[in-house]
């Protein structure tokens, strides 16, 4: 079947089998491997994208269900060479190790701040209640979350 | 991983859906948020050879209300009834037992219509719907029939609905005003409930006590009869058959299931999210 | 000759990751995501395995599976049967008659055992031809019990005869006096959980074989010399066939050490079918097929005064092995080197035996039989403090050993390098406001507040990068380019800890190169031939003392340079950090840099930096837990830790290893476990059964600092990497046990699940032991 629908502002058409998972569309076919795929049953969040800004597991969305609606990923976010300030905060606090939660972590993390721009802590951890990451213990995400918060909110939404 | 194939249309409109319903019969299964079936599906516990998507089925979605009632399109996302200003005034139960349902990124997807029709007896908008004395709109080829959610929950993931019905929308009654409780037990966070309670006017219900959603209905005859919420309480798990697995044995699902309904009929609520 | 030294030294700064500007834009690039030109038209490896925990495998019936879109081949053990079967490691210690397949021959021996392998065209047509192998089980009595493998009536390996793999010392050497003469004396046994390291990363494989005969593997790995010795072996050639490339590692945590059986066979795939092939495990195949964690049961006795003085402590350990043994089966060894830690007690004793099982095999999982050793240490102190009526802190003051700063050795062998264990002690209560807490605690207990208050303390020490035989060791070149940047090669296999940032901070330290320009490269066995890999906290200790090592002989090297271009004598330079060059004492304007110094010839050193031993990181942490008393429910309010590791090199990456070591330890007090049915079925192969610690379970924690150096580089580094497990273990479960030790709970076994919790206090009440 014939999909439409944008990535990262640029307009992709879709050949592929029904069942095709969005998240094997965006990594095979638009080479985007930046969200990766962590486990089977829709719990670990390394695969989440934005879809029309709001963050969802891509694993769990069949590209024909994504027509003509906008993909976000991480590669997305900034400009070639620029950082996000989600991005940035994540780097400053050291909110990734071994980065392969990170993509992920930092999509949730910026639908996050686009629906609660002043989180408290309590808040951001419920809020990446979907985004396992195993390397850092989360404190320093949930400090990154913080730190990118306290930035202009406006600079923060996707 | 990868979902056994299947051939895959989009339903333009609701009697379209309920027209590709009736030619596909139980080779079909609909798809409106897939966070209940596509999940299965990968797991190839469940393999339909036909999806008929009603995500873009606009008339499905949207929260409206009458003067006793609001009504929920079936697939209003699970995010949308948390942070409806309308669904938080008048039946706040329901917005944050939404609000409660997996992770925020399930939230944005998943809908009311796709969990009731899953039917999972852990689950947190079953139990709300059973406690608000909810009535679901089921439409078929013939037209359209309202089952009170009592009757819509049949057994383990099985549901009143007809191979050809299209579970449509779901109305509560509107109680502005009138305390509640809401309470839901998980060793972790994005956890079904190992139980749960949910209690409003005189109404109790419980998740995960057997292979439905159950109203604790000698805690309810209780509390009609003067008790106090801890008296009644006490009666929480008559009439239940609650499970038996890794996270807790029956004994101890129906000393929570106590707990809980003492909780929620005290009108305490369980982590908030949509505050 | 002094050098002039930076104003100010990076060593001991926060410096900000040079990694993390790739890995939060477009991605880590790990196995399932490299490109090359060799995995051009690369085939899809897909594993059938065993639905069963024991069984004779009866016919495998291909043909269904031959004949579905998109299969190129359907190989069975039958298939394997000439490449050698794979030998057990350390045959002299562990049973060698207890050989594993390629893929399972004659037998499966737990649940996710490969029997076969489906190759298909496509990344989707994997799994709909994997259900099509039909294969016939013979099902055979499950041994899941760890005394069922003892017994040995079922006997996993008919060559062996025996459930047995090793035995460390036994019941024999124990002396029935050992406790004569302590007036208080508790025994129990306790259980330290098996657990899934679940990195997020699954185990991948990606195969080529050229022209040449050579084989180039993306692997992630923790060591890729190691992994291509292993992958040469099982694949019957020689090292020099083989090429490992370790791509970005989605974490590892001691799961991912050299190679699986999987590995290989998705290398004899490529060669049968003359194409590259690719494999990626799925989460379920990961927490069923990657090896577990930790599946010890200790029984623990420990006897001394009643006012406090522990005079007598055994330890008998039977390490659940798995089906297959792998290294987990050495780790009783490690538990007793450990067995008695930061503590001077009079007699001790440990044994252990290790038995294979019908379940995944068990390997190395952070701390590697130190957490078991110091878990075990701390349950036998909280039992023996409450038995004398007190306080748990004190008990461990009373009796930790002295400060040293010259090595010490306990009675099980381990050389301690330095150490100051209370004053760990007294700076974590001190952070953590001991006295404030236990206020706070009898306040909930004489209100009979619902959510009581519970405080676990533990101090431990463990040992980080012994060597494996020989003394420990690693090895780096440093090289610096004519424009100015540099290239540092390491033999260590960072997988998150910050590698490329921290070796370049060593260097640019001695060479006055700035951080960003360096390159540092690692886990490519061409470019890289010899390495120890990253695992057991050796890394900083020996890799990074390696880089500064190499750094200070490049300097030598070019200071001769330096010399014969400044018609100088190589007595009268200093280098010259700031600028990076040398300049003739007294004379400025005389200089040459560092990097004109390899215009004519190549400027570099390769050098080996050996370590006198193993190094001993201590510290002490205290855990905060409220247990709701309705439900039994745990939550885990604060975790306070000192970590000592020697001289910090980076602060924040010294602290995202401990935050980490913590989150899992932790987890593994309240939360994970791999569970099995009496038939080894596994119950817990998914995340949403495995329930792997989120965010929202843990609070921030609090680090406070300590350094003591050691002498055993100049770095005076210890390793890190594992000591926030070793500590947050027990720290937790004596919390939580202590939040309702006021009702006569005594112990609780990992992990202290809400239902446990809530029967213990029923017990208690009951008036029976806590159960």
């Amino acid at each position: 079947m014939r999909v439409e629908f944008t990535v990262n502002g640029e307009p992709r058409s879709a050949d592929v089998e029904p069942r095709t998972l969005l998240v094997h569309f965006l990594r095979e076919q638009c080479g985007l491997r930046a969200a990766n795929i962590g486990c089977d049953t829709t719990s670990c969040g390394a695969c989440t994208v934005l879809l029309d800004g709001e963050s969802v597991k891509s694993c769990t969305v069949l590209v024909a269900q994504a027509a003509g609606q906008e993909v976000t990923t991480a590669e997305g976010l900034a400009p070639p060479g620029e950082l996000h300030p989600v991005q940035r905060a994540f780097r400053a606090e050291h909110g990734l190790q071994c980065g392969f939660c990170t993509p992920g972590m930092v999509m949730a993390s910026v639908s996050l701040l686009a629906e609660n721009p002043h989180p408290t802590e309590q808040q951001v951890r419920e809020g990446l209640e979907g985004n396992l990451c195993r390397c850092t213990g989360y404190h320093n995400i949930v400090r990154a979350v913080l730190t990118a918060a306290a930035s202009d909110p406006a600079e923060v939404t996707a | 991983m990868i979902p056994a194939s299947f051939d895959y249309v989009a339903a333009d409109s609701t009697s379209d859906a309920i027209g590709l319903l009736a030619e596909h019969g139980d080779d079909a299964k609909v798809l409106a948020g897939g966070h209940s079936l596509l999940p299965m599906m990968k797991l190839r516990l469940a393999q339909p050879s036909v999806l008929i998507d009603i995500g873009r089925v606009f008339e499905l979605a949207g929260i409206t209300a009458t003067a006793d009632e609001l009504i929920i399109g079936a697939t209003t996302r699970h995010a949308a009834l948390a942070s409806s200003e309308l669904v938080r005034a008048d039946a706040p139960l329901l917005a944050h037992a939404a609000s409660l349902v997996g992770d925020p990124q399930i939230r944005h997807r998943g809908t009311i219509g796709g969990s009731l029709a899953h039917a999972d007896p852990a689950a947190d908008l079953p139990m709300a719907v059973v406690a608000l004395g909810g009535t679901l709109t089921l439409s078929g080829p013939s037209g359209s029939r309202q089952v009170p959610a009592d009757e819509f929950f049949l057994g383990y993931f099985e549901t009143a609905l007809a191979e050809d019905e299209l579970l449509t929308s779901v109305r509560v009654p509107r109680r502005p005003g009138v305390p509640w409780g809401y309470q839901k037990f998980v060793r972790r966070a994005n956890d079904w409930a190992i139980v749960g309670a949910a209690a409003i006017a005189g109404r109790v219900a419980l998740a995960n006590m057997g292979p439905m959603p159950l109203r604790a209905r000698a805690a309810e005859d209780a509390l009609a009869g003067g008790a106090s919420a801890a008296e009644a309480a006490r009666l929480a798990a008559e009439g239940t058959s609650a499970p038996e697995d890794i996270h807790a044995d029956r004994a101890y699902r129906e000393h929570l299931a106590r707990v809980l309904t003492e909780r929620a009929l005290k009108h305490r609520s369980s982590a908030a999210h949509a505050d | 000759m002094e050098e002039a030294r930076h104003l100010m030294s990076i060593l001991g700064t926060r410096v900000l990751r040079t990694e993390d500007p790739r890995f939060l834009t477009t991605g880590g690039v790990y196995t399932e995501d490299v490109t090359d030109e060799l995995l051009t038209g690369a085939c899809h490896v897909f594993f059938v395995r065993s639905p069963v925990a024991h069984a004779q495998i009866g016919r495998i019936d291909t043909s269904a599976a031959l004949g579905a879109p998109g299969v190129l081949a359907v190989y069975t053990g039958a298939d394997l049967a000439g490449l050698p079967a794979i030998d057990v490691m350390m045959p002299g210690l562990l049973n060698e008659r207890m050989r594993r397949r390629l893929l399972a021959t004659g037998k499966v021996r737990f649940v996710g055992d490969p029997v076969a392998v489906v190759v298909t065209e496509h990344l989707y047509q994997g799994e709909d031809a994997v259900e099509l192998v039909d294969v016939d089980y013979d099902p055979l009595p499950a041994v899941v019990d760890l005394d069922d493998a003892l017994h040995g009536e079922v006997i996993l390996f008919d060559e062996a005869g025996t459930n047995v793999v090793a035995e460390f010392g036994n019941e024999a050497s124990l002396k029935p006096d050992l406790f004569d003469g302590c007036e208080a004396v508790v025994t129990a046994t306790i259980i330290n959980q098996r657990v899934a390291p679940a990195p997020m990363e699954a185990r991948a494989a990606a195969a080529a074989w050229g022209e040449d005969g050579r084989l180039t593997a993306w692997i992630p790995n923790q060591g890729a010399q190691g992994t291509r010795e292993d992958l040469a072996k099982l694949l019957g050639v020689e090292e020099a066939q083989v090429r490992v490339i370790t791509p970005d590692v989605g974490g590892a945590f001691g799961a991912k050490f050299g190679a699986d059986p999987e590995h290989a066979v998705v290398a004899w795939v490529a060669r049968q079918l003359g194409r590259p092939a690719r494999w990626t495990e799925s989460r379920f195949e990961n927490l069923i097929a990657m090896t577990h964690g930790r599946g010890q049961r200790h029984t623990i006795t420990i006897g001394g005064s009643r006012d406090g003085d522990v005079q007598a402590y055994r330890l008998q350990i039977v390490q659940d092995g798995g089906a297959y043994p792998k290294i987990g089966a050495v780790l009783p060894f490690l538990t007793i080197l450990m067995a008695v830690g930061p503590y001077q007690i009079p007699k001790a004793e440990a044994i252990g035996v290790s038995v294979v099982t019908n379940t995944t095999p068990v390997g190395a999982y952070r701390g590697a039989g130190r957490p078991e050793a110091t878990a075990a240490l701390e349950r036998a102190f909280d039992l023996f403090a409450a038995e004398i009526g007190m306080d748990p802190a004190e008990v461990r003051r009373r009796n930790l050993l002295p400060p040293f700063t010259e090595p010490h050795q306990t009675a099980f062998g381990a050389l301690y390098d330095s150490g100051d264990y209370a004053a760990a002690l007294d700076k974590a209560l001190d952070s953590a406001g001991y006295a404030e807490l236990r206020a706070e605690q009898a306040r909930r207990r004489a209100s009979g507040d619902p959510h009581q208050l519970g405080i676990g303390v533990s101090c431990y020490v463990e040992i980080t990068g012994g060597g494996d035989g020989g003394p420990p060791k690693e090895n780096a070149t440093v090289e610096v380019h004519p424009d100015g940047t540099a290239t540092i090669l390491t033999g260590t296999s960072p997988h998150g800890q910050g590698h490329s940032t921290a070796w370049a901070m060593i260097a640019s330290e001695e060479l006055g190169i700035p951080v960003e320009n360096f390159t540092v490269r690692w886990g490519d066995t061409d470019l890289i031939p010899e390495g120890g890999g990253t695992g057991g906290s050796r890394s900083l200790q020996q890799g990074g003392a390696a880089v500064q090592q190499a750094s200070r002989e490049l300097i030598d090297v070019a200071r001769e340079r330096a010399a014969a271009a400044l018609e100088a004598s190589a007595d009268d330079l200093r280098f010259n950090t700031d600028r990076a060059a040398f300049e003739v004492a007294g004379d400025p304007e005389a200089s040459v840099r560092l990097a004109d110094l390899a215009k004519e010839e190549r400027l570099f050193v390769h050098t080996i930096f050996t370590a006198p031993g193993a190094t001993f990181p201590f510290g002490t942490h205290v855990a905060v837990a409220e247990v709701d008393t309705q439900t039994g429910k745990a939550t885990l309010r604060r975790v306070i830790t000192v970590d000592d590791a020697g001289i910090v090199l980076n602060p924040l990456l010294a602290e995202g290893q401990r935050h980490g070591g913590i989150a899992q330890g932790a987890a593994q007090a309240f939360l994970e476990e791999v569970v099995y049915d009496a038939d080894g079925n596994p119950l817990t192969a998914s995340f949403a059964d495995y329930p792997i610690v989120s965010a929202t379970e843990l609070p921030s924690f609090e680090l406070a600092s300590m350094e003591t150096p050691t002498s055993y580089n100049p770095l005076g580094v210890k390793g890190i990497g594992e000591a926030g497990t070793i500590g947050a273990t027990p720290a937790v479960q004596s919390a939580i046990v202590d939040a309702v030790g006021h009702l006569g709970v005594r112990h609780i076994d990992m992990p202290a699940t809400p239902m446990r919790i809530w029967r213990a206090m029923q017990a208690a009440n009951d008036g029976l032991e806590g159960a």
